[in-house]
């Protein structure tokens, strides 16, 4: 069962499930924040030798340490810590332009990090249902202002004000697997001030 | 009426690419130009053969980019029910014939970072539109492994390794060449997509190595277009139309609703895809499906049929048609 329940939406808003080990020839996993606990979890699955053939990557965010020594238990055959995405996004791009086919991805955590990966890896022809997801933490997202085309990451209200021009933006669930992010437009073109409160994302 | 909108074409050449293949170009009538396609796709060529109408789906193989004409290659099989007989027989320069608007069941998906292609015998058809279209845009990493029975039986081989010298390998029965499918599924780019044309038993093959190599579902793609299997002839109720209808030993369940005068959807007519899926309101005996279209668990249901490839044996069978 998933850990984070979400309200059912348009088919556009992505939905996550339960990383389970598959069988393949090696493992790509990506995590940040509370994601590690997902690759934890599915450690406890795996066959035995999987993370012989196991990369990952995990950005710790705000959790720190938490999950540091845990992860690292597991002696995946190669292991990398990062303090941000775009810090890890030429290796996670590295890895994946120099993988073969027979490689599974599993990717868990905040929507952001799912998203970006994805991103990289459906770049490369790679189909979006055969990566795994899991969603755990937060649930902010990133948005895209379809009027500046700005990004502001982690928004966890509704409306927000786009980083870029500073509009108001309502937060839809209308999503692009290609920019890794939800849409965000305008929500007092109409009558502009009349910005309704702003409320937490859940 | 159903089906994709028609065409009507004369048939402008007929050149016999070896002792099994024929080629067949056909230009509009009317002098205009041809509906534009994508790579893989078929067109349903429509046959009088003595009075029995024959709709056989052929890929297109002629280059996308060219509107001017069609082109289908055409294996004789002496044992089928006729289609290709009477292609090979009967269909000569300057005849006018019906054919159908392209429809695409296996296209090339774009997004691949790379497309390896497998064609066994008369399955190359649609990887030389493909190969074409690939190459016209000039955005296609391809390589193709063709199985074929001899080399004179290899149509278009010595072409493809003429044009693709790195991307061709062609694989001789009678000297016991085979594709050497574990070395080839091995370092694949990621993102990498396969795709399979060819007797099922090839089919089967490559897509369970692949599976079992932990390739993506999406990546892989296969057609095959089953011709309907003649058996034993049985009766069918249509309960819509309020017509019995006799299906003969050498006649589909389809063409036989048709010759009844009942207008029923088709698209491929070789099971593949999916639009002449019928609801079976009542059925005493056994299906014998064949199409690919219907999960295995709608197949032991017997609530659905696809007429164009699946027939019936038993007491009654009563369609919703
Ligand atoms: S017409 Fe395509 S499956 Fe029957």
């Amino acid at each position: 069962m998933p850990k984070t329940k979400f309200e059912p939406s348009i088919i556009s808003r992505p939905v996550y499930g339960e990383l389970k080990p598959k069988n393949g020839k090696s493992h790509l996993l990506i995590a940040d924040v509370e994601g590690a606990q997902a690759i934890l979890d599915l450690a406890k699955k795996a066959p035995t030798g999987f993370f012989n053939q196991a990369h990952i990557i995990y950005i710790p965010r705000h959790t720190g340490e938490t999950y540091l020594a845990k992860l690292q238990k597991l002696n995946a055959k190669q292991h990398y810590v990062g303090p941000s995405f775009g810090a890890a996004q030429q290796r996670i791009q590295r890895v994946l332009s120099d993988a073969h086919n027979g490689l599974q991805i599993y990717l868990a955590g905040s929507e952001g990090l799912i998203g970006q990966a994805m991103r990289e890896a459906i770049g490369l022809g790679f189909p979006h249902q055969a990566i795994q997801t899991e969603h755990r933490g937060s649930k902010a997202r990133r948005m895209q202002c379809v009027h500046c085309k700005g990004v502001t990451e982690d928004v966890s209200t509704d409306p927000f004000e786009c980083s870029h021009c500073g509009l108001s933006l309502f937060v839809r669930d209308h999503y692009s697997r290609r920019l890794a992010a939800f849409q965000g437009v305008c929500v007092d073109a109409e009558d502009p001030g009349n910005v309704p409160d702003k409320m937490e994302i859940t | 009426m159903a089906g994709a909108a028609k065409i009507s074409v004369k048939v402008i050449d007929v050149v016999e690419v070896n002792e099994l293949v024929k080629r067949f170009k056909f230009e509009r009538t009317d002098g205009g130009l041809m509906p534009t396609f994508s790579g893989g796709a078929h067109t349903v060529v429509e046959m009088n053969d003595q009075g029995t109408r024959r709709l056989n789906p052929y890929s297109l193989m002629s280059s996308p980019t060219d509107r001017s004409a069609y082109t289908i290659s055409v294996r004789r099989d002496d044992e089928g029910r006729g289609g290709s007989l009477y292609l090979h027989n009967h269909v000569k320069p300057g005849m006018e014939m019906t054919i159908s608007n392209p429809v695409n069941l296996f296209s090339l998906d774009l997004r691949a970072r790379k497309h390896i292609f497998f064609a066994g015998g008369i399955g190359i058809t649609p990887f030389l539109s493909q190969i074409k279209q690939l190459s016209a845009a000039n955005n296609g990493h391809f390589e193709l492994h063709y199985a074929v029975r001899t080399a004179s039986l290899g149509s278009y081989a010595d072409e493809l390794l003429e044009h693709f010298p790195n991307n061709v390998d062609v694989y001789h029965d009678d000297k016991d060449q085979q594709i050497p499918l574990d070395k080839l599924l091995e370092g694949q780019p990621l993102g990498t997509h396969i795709y399979v044309c060819g007797p099922k038993g090839m089919i089967n093959w490559i897509l369970s190595g692949a599976r079992k190599a932990g390739w993506p579902e999406q990546a892989l793609h296969y057609e095959e277009f089953l011709a309907p299997e003649p058996g034993k002839a049985f009766d069918v109720e249509l309960a819509v139309t309020g017509k019995t209808i006799h299906v003969k030993e050498q006649q589909s369940l389809l063409e036989a609703i048709e010759a009844a005068g009942v207008d029923a959807p088709y698209l491929c007519r070789g099971g593949a895809c999916g639009m002449c899926e019928t609801q079976v309101i009542r059925s005493e005996g056994d299906f014998i499906h064949n199409d690919h279209w219907l999960t295995d668990e709608e197949h032991a249901s017997g609530e659905k049929i696809m007429p164009c490839v699946s027939r019936f044996d038993g007491k009654s069978l009563v369609l919703d048609r």
